[in-house]
């Protein structure tokens, strides 16, 4: 269902028929340009570097798949729910043809993915957004994914790790996506009120709904550099102060700052903390 | 006319009106009998009010929503209950005007009222921040939910904002943790919880005070996941396209009833509530009072399992 590292990008190498003594000199690999620091970076180099620049750091957009690969023990995740898809319960205008293009697009059914996996040999539950999908915009399959994740984590008494990346409720479900705001909070407190473990990592970018529900109520809160989390997004702050918004304003750092979230972390050490901190609650308290 | 406020839609009427005054008021002075032309005229008048106000479309009742006359918490507070006493403060950082709190007595109970507070005129709304509140706001009704749930009293709460405030200092304070522990807390508040849509449902920062065992709205209220200009601006970046998006939105009173996101659609007055808030208070108070007196004869545990069940099934998806 998911492919990692998906076809796409293996696109971007462009072989050409040549002699086998020329095959160095015409296999053209593509090279990304890093948006902050503008250093050019092999794409396999790019890969092998969990796609963080070598020169300044910056983390690029993952998948969801990229994501699930990156922080789970290899070959260890199992699906949840992957046939669930959206519904066009206002026939709102243009949304089931959006919806199919994300499909078509993505290879995804939805804007989140949810399984079973192991982290260093701990079972959890996981959930994880795509920002690709329709901007990782929560309506009703994102709601019922993510709370039948919980229930699911509930029953087998498992930690919850989620990933947020959203653009916040989605319009074209109107009202029922607003609720679902309320739906996964009350399912976040339902899990937490089992002693079990929810911990979230907001990855970029987090912002309106998603912000304002399920992404803020981890026991522990992470993110990774450079993240842009935020309840309104800085364009319209912008037309409501009239300003610019300051440097730097809504990103992690701003919020490790501001008391907001736990820890930023490295994407190379995410596995390897995550994992620590299910050990560390993996004594039944 | 010139001292009420009517919206663009209205002024027909509201003109015609006026001439049946100006009717009345000459065959009073000039002691003429008018009997039929005003019987005549009042017959009309009563028609074309139907006809207006029954046929509103969703944009219409946006504005009436958001009309400036319209009763605000306050007004409720004063009108429904006594001995209201205001209670201030997040006991963290400050005290938000867009959210205001307290005790009061409803006949016979001591509840708790939690809602936002929109000003009606420039100066109150640069006070109240145009109703749209701050993390301290959400925070201070937190703080208030909770202080209800120790004392067992019941909690209303009114909902009438555009959103919460899009800021700069409402970001660093964390606005949308804010809103999310809200969310979290009203899902699980071992209280009978009534919410009443008064005015406005502006998106996650009127949810934020509008989880609760019975929902009920005005019949003039909206309620949205995005204001339909902001929608507008999105779909076709033409803000002017609001009217068309706001009918797309299902936001009005009987649409959400239809989708059963709300339990109730409490009737207004023809003319809004902001023309006859005394008839629009007697019969928000009648839903209040019956509401609460069903919902505390229930075991609380009862009701926060059903709240919760409510909130578990919304959701329409292909599977």
């Amino acid at each position: 269902m998911l492919d990692i590292f998906n076809r796409k990008q293996k696109k971007k190498y462009v072989t050409l028929p040549v002699h086998a003594d020329d095959l160095s000199s015409l296999t053209v690999p593509a090279v990304k340009r890093c948006p902050r620091c503008g250093e050019r970076t092999q794409q396999e180099d790019l890969n092998q570097n969990l796609k963080v620049c070598p020169r300044c750091e910056y983390h690029y957009p993952l998948s969801a798949g990229e994501r699930v690969w990156m922080i789970t023990d290899e070959n260890s995740f199992e699906e949840f729910d992957a046939e669930l898809a959206a519904a066009d319960p206002l026939g709102f205008p243009g949304y089931a043809e959006k919806a199919a293009q994300a499909r078509e697009e993505t290879g995804l059914n939805e804007a989140v993915v949810t399984g079973r996996a192991t982290i260093n040999g701990y079972p959890v539950v996981l959930a994880v957004m795509d920002n690709r999908f329709m901007m990782g915009s929560m309506g009703s399959v994102v709601g019922e994914k993510v709370v039948r994740a919980l229930e699911r984590a509930g029953e087998e008494r498992l930690p919850v790790i989620m990933l947020t990346a959203s653009g916040g409720a989605r319009m074209q479900e109107g009202m029922i996506s607003l609720m679902q705001m309320a739906k996964t909070s009350a399912a976040v407190e339902r899990f937490s009120r089992q002693g079990l473990l929810y911990i979230v990592v907001l990855t970029h970018p987090t912002t309106g709904g998603v912000t304002a529900s399920f992404a803020t109520l981890g026991d522990i809160i992470l993110t990774e550099p450079g993240t842009m989390i935020g309840f309104a997004g800085p364009r319209v702050i912008e037309q409501t102060i009239g300003q610019k918004v300051p440097t730097g304003f809504q990103q992690a750092e701003f919020f490790l700052e501001h008391g907001m979230i736990d820890r930023i972390v490295h994407r190379r050490e995410m596995k390897e903390l995550l994992g620590k901190l299910v050990a560390l609650h993996s004594t039944g308290g | 006319m010139d001292d009420i406020r009517f919206l663009d839609f209205e002024k027909d009427y509201l003109e015609l009106k006026t001439k049946l005054d100006e009717l009345k008021d000459m065959a009073v002075s000039k002691n003429i009998d008018m009997e039929d032309e005003i019987r005549g005229l009042e017959a009309r008048v009563a028609d074309f009010k139907a006809e207006k106000y029954q046929g509103l479309t969703a944009w219409q009742k946006y504005q009436m929503a958001r009309h400036p006359d319209r009763p605000t918490t306050l007004d409720y507070i004063q009108a429904l209950f006594e001995d209201f006493i205001e209670l201030h403060g997040d006991r963290c950082f400050g005290d938000d005007p867009a959210v205001v709190g307290g005790l009061a007595w409803l006949e016979e109970m001591p509840v708790t009222i939690i809602g936002h507070q929109k000003g009606k005129d420039t100066k109150q709304n640069l006070e109240r921040n145009f109703g749209c509140p701050s993390p301290e706001g959400f925070r201070k009704a937190c703080r208030l939910m909770k202080q209800a749930e120790k004392f067992g009293r019941p909690l209303i709460t009114f909902v009438d904002t555009q959103g919460a405030y899009p800021g700069v200092e409402a970001e660093e304070r964390g606005q949308g943790w804010a809103i999310a522990q809200n969310l979290l807390l009203m899902s699980s508040l071992q209280v009978p919880t009534v919410s009443v849509i008064i005015g406005e449902g502006g998106s996650g920062g009127a949810l934020a005070l509008g989880v609760a065992d019975r929902v009920l709205m005005l019949s003039y209220s909206v309620y949205a996941v995005i204001s339909p200009q902001g929608c507008a601006s999105i779909l076709y970046r033409d803000a002017r396209r609001a009217n068309e998006v706001a009918e797309h939105l299902k936001m009005t009173a009987p649409e959400l009833k239809a989708l059963g996101l709300i339990d109730e659609v409490i009737s207004e007055p023809l003319e809004g509530a902001h023309r006859d808030q005394e008839s629009t208070y007697r019969e928000v108070k009648a839903r209040l009072l019956f509401n609460l007196r069903e919902l505390k004869n229930q075991d609380v545990g009862e009701l926060v399992e059903q709240r919760y069940e409510r909130l578990r099934k919304i959701g329409i998806f292909n599977e």
